[in-house]
């Protein structure tokens, strides 16, 4: 015959229970205090440091940007170049004078309608920079600068690609140096101290940040400039002023012989 | 005794009575007011370039009267504020204070230069017209090359004027020139230095010459030329196109006096108005933007005026072949821009030149001749010619590849390979279509002359066939032909130029006479009924 099995063990009573638990929780708070008061606290600090404009600026990129140039901007094999350093003004002139996001793979990207207005273009920055610093646009006024040297800086080193004019030119295989008419102060700087594409960089001791803000001058001034001597066509030179006299002027005066042989 | 009243009638012919007994003028005169100028528009082309050599010399005389040609240094304290506190030549400040302090400077500077550029374009037209009808043979010849020469004249006249602004971008083109000397195997370095006194830019010398250059000796050749030109033109006459009455021992037209003073004088004034509104209107050269010359300092486009620009094209398109030669122990360097630069403009102002004496050996044909020929009637010189302009605006289009293909967004090396690839295929095939074209016109005319000109009309015949009823321009033999020789002018081939039907309405934007009203069909009128399909 058999008899239902007894428990003989004591029984523990509700407050040794209790008393157990707490002792574990007291041990587990001591360990997880002592090793989160010893241990590299990096990845608590990196989450930490983005401010809020760089989190804007990391979703923006996780939509956007992140199918060529990586998960962490680290860059993607034949698609897109790493962002890793390149800073706030690189990001700022790219994505304001919507050539990124970029349509195609070709010579070079050209200027288009901007995809992302210029708050998410600085957020966009901001997680760039966060990312490995780089060069950044100063605030302020970009246009005190001096007129007259801001010429001659521009022609000794910019007008020889963007021509005297600023009209742009071309380049090697499909390339070529951009207008200079639609570019604001900030792109203007930007560009100078990034580079972009095939422009070579003008960092601070090639060109001081005053000397660049002369040379934004001397272009915005120049554009502001009404042609003194009527319609420019163009601006371009010889090129377009032959091709007026040939279809304007001997156009209009064959005309005129037609005319005056007619009426004898 | 009463004093004889004063005549006003009387005045003109007693002043011209007055000089005419001291200079003996009258006859001389007489013959010149006699000469007859053809009325065909083509022989007005000359006209327009020698127009704006007139207005080039009154706009050139006023800004010579503002410009300093010298390379001192000054600072500018103009107008033109981008430049203010800038350091410059003298020639350069006086260039902008002509555009920006002397009164009606600018437009007046603007003006000049259009004029330079329509002077060189009318040039060019005008040789063109000469050359496609054959009006460079026997006696002419002469006369074809001094006009020749007056468009070299005029481009170097052209070249020493954009030069001496000294702004960067004449300061390239000087460059340019000074490597085109260099390029000269052995002696392209004393060339040189004999020209810009040192190397270059070599100070105020080269400024002397130019200027010098460009007020005074060119433009005094050029003067010469022309009373030249127009001398053996009076003496030898004007050729004309064939036609009713006109034969090789007549010419028909108007008189020097009125008609054709009325005419030109008329005309002048057209040209002076075309250039004042080229002037006023678009912008030329505008030298502020350039700045002043210094070495360090290049622009994309950095184009000649469009007459040298066929110069640049072919150095753009000349491939990098370089010759070494060793002679005497010296080692020589043929640059490869020696070949387009120095020896392609050696040939073509030889070619050019030779051109009448070349075709009276090829084509046999010593004669005298004052008539026209219709490029059509003469194939091989049309698809000559064409051949030639081909090449020439090949090479311009090239000098301007940079412009074209960052306007056009194309490859500039593309636009280079084309260059080169059209540069030889496509002469010849102009030659081909313009020889095919001028046969093909040539047998219509023939068809025309034989068959009569078509009406629209087309017949059916009872076998079903359509053809069209052509109405004969002569009385017509057993087979419908006409056998009528050609003159070598136009032949009529629309019914309304045979006056068969009325001339076609005349004006460009509304018509100046109105075409018949149709006639109305009356009520009572009676109507045919005619069943479709049977009769």
């Amino acid at each position: 015959m058999t008899a239902a099995p007894v428990d003989r063990r004591p029984r523990r009573t509700l407050r040794q229970k209790l008393g157990t638990g707490a002792r574990l929780v007291a041990a587990l708070v001591l360990a997880g205090g002592v090793y989160t008061a010893f241990a590299p606290s990096s990845h608590a600090e990196d989450t930490k440091q983005l401010s809020v404009a760089a989190q804007k600026g990391q979703q923006l990129y996780n939509t956007s940007c992140i199918s060529c140039h990586g998960k962490n901007a680290e860059g993607v094999q034949d698609r897109g170049p790493s962002l890793v350093g390149v800073g706030s003004a690189a990001v700022e002139f790219q994505v304001t004078t919507g050539r990124m996001p970029m349509s195609r793979q070709e010579a070079q990207a050209s200027r288009k309608t901007p995809h992302f207005d210029d708050t998410q273009a600085k957020q966009l920055g901001a997680y760039i920079e966060s990312l490995g610093g780089g060069p950044q646009i100063p605030d302020g006024d970009l246009r005190k600068g001096d007129v007259a040297a801001g010429g001659e800086l521009y022609r000794v080193n910019c007008s020889s690609c963007h021509g005297f004019s600023a009209g742009g030119g071309a380049l090697s295989s499909g390339k070529y140096a951009p207008s200079l008419h639609p570019s604001t102060d900030r792109q203007i700087y930007a560009a100078m101290l990034t580079g972009p594409q095939n422009m070579p960089v003008f960092g601070d001791n090639e060109l001081t940040p005053q000397e660049k803000m002369d040379i934004i001058s001397y272009v915005q001034n120049m554009k502001s400039d009404q042609s003194p001597g009527g319609w420019d066509i163009g601006a371009i030179g010889p090129t377009t002023e032959g091709l007026a006299i040939f279809l304007i002027g001997i156009t209009a005066l064959l005309f005129a012989t037609l005319w005056i042989a007619g009426k004898s | 005794m009463k004093r004889p009243k004063f005549d006003p009638k009387q005045a003109p012919g007693a002043v011209a009575d007055w000089a005419d007994q001291r200079l003996a003028g009258a006859s001389p005169l007489r013959k010149l007011f006699n000469k007859v100028f053809p009325d065909h528009w083509s022989f007005m082309l000359g006209e327009i370039a020698l127009y704006s050599f007139i207005i080039l010399l009154l706009t050139g005389t006023f800004l010579a009267f503002f410009f300093t040609p010298s390379s001192a240094e000054v600072v500018y304290h103009g107008s033109y504020v981008p430049l203010r506190g800038i350091s410059m030549s003298q020639a350069y400040a006086s260039a902008l204070n002509i555009s920006f302090d002397v009164r009606g400077g600018l437009v007046l500077r603007q003006i000049h230069h259009w004029s330079a550029l329509l002077f060189m374009a009318a040039i060019v037209v005008h040789m063109l017209r000469i050359f496609f009808t054959g009006a460079f043979r026997r006696p002419r010849e002469m006369n074809w090359m001094v006009g020749f020469l007056l468009f070299w004249l005029g481009f170097l006249e052209g070249f020493a004027g954009y030069s001496l602004p000294d702004d960067a971008l004449s300061g390239t083109g000087l460059r340019i020139a000074d490597a085109i000397m260099l390029s000269i195997p052995v002696i392209g370095t004393w060339v040189s230095f004999a020209i810009f006194g040192g190397e270059f830019p070599g100070g105020d010398r080269i400024f002397s010459l130019l200027y010098i250059g460009h007020v005074f000796l060119i433009p005094g050749i050029i003067l010469g030329l022309i009373a030249l030109h127009l001398a053996l033109l009076v003496k030898q006459k004007h050729t004309q196109w064939p036609g009713p009455g006109r034969t090789e021992h007549n010419v028909v037209g108007h008189r020097m006096f009125p008609g054709f003073a009325a005419k030109g004088g008329g005309f002048f004034m057209i040209v002076f108005g075309v250039l004042a509104l080229f002037g006023g209107l678009i912008q030329i050269n505008p030298i502020w933007l350039f700045g002043p010359y210094k070495a360090a300092v290049v622009s994309s486009a950095s184009q000649p005026d469009w007459y040298v620009m066929f110069l640049d094209g072919s150095t753009r398109l000349m491939p990098p072949w370089e010759i070494r030669i060793h002679l005497f122990n010296h080692g020589y360097t043929v640059p490869p821009i020696f070949w387009p630069t120095v020896v392609l403009p050696g040939v073509l102002v030889t070619l050019g030149l030779l051109y009448p004496f070349l075709e009276q050996r090829f084509m046999r044909d010593r004669a005298h001749h004052n008539l026209l020929q219709r490029p059509r009637d003469v194939p091989t010189r049309t698809g000559l010619g064409a051949m030639a302009v081909t090449f020439f605006v090949v090479l311009t289009l090239s000098g301007g590849n940079d412009v074209i293909a960052d306007k056009f967004d194309i490859s500039l090396n593309a636009m280079t390979w084309a260059g080169r690839i059209g540069l030889l295929v496509l002469p010849p095939l102009a030659y081909y279509l313009a020889y095919r074209i001028a046969l093909g016109l040539q047998q219509h005319d023939r068809e025309v002359l034989a068959h009569g000109v078509e009406t629209g009309i087309i017949k059916r015949l009872p076998n079903g066939a359509f053809v069209e009823v052509h109405q004969p321009l002569a009385a017509p033999d057993e087979h419908g032909h006409t056998e009528l020789p050609y003159r070598g002018w136009v032949v009529p081939k629309k019914m309304n130029r045979i006056g068969a039907i009325g001339p076609a309405i005349k004006g460009f934007f509304v018509p100046v006479e109105q075409p018949e009203e149709p006639r109305e069909v009356e009520a009572e009128e009676q109507r045919e009924e005619i069943t479709s399909g049977r009769r």
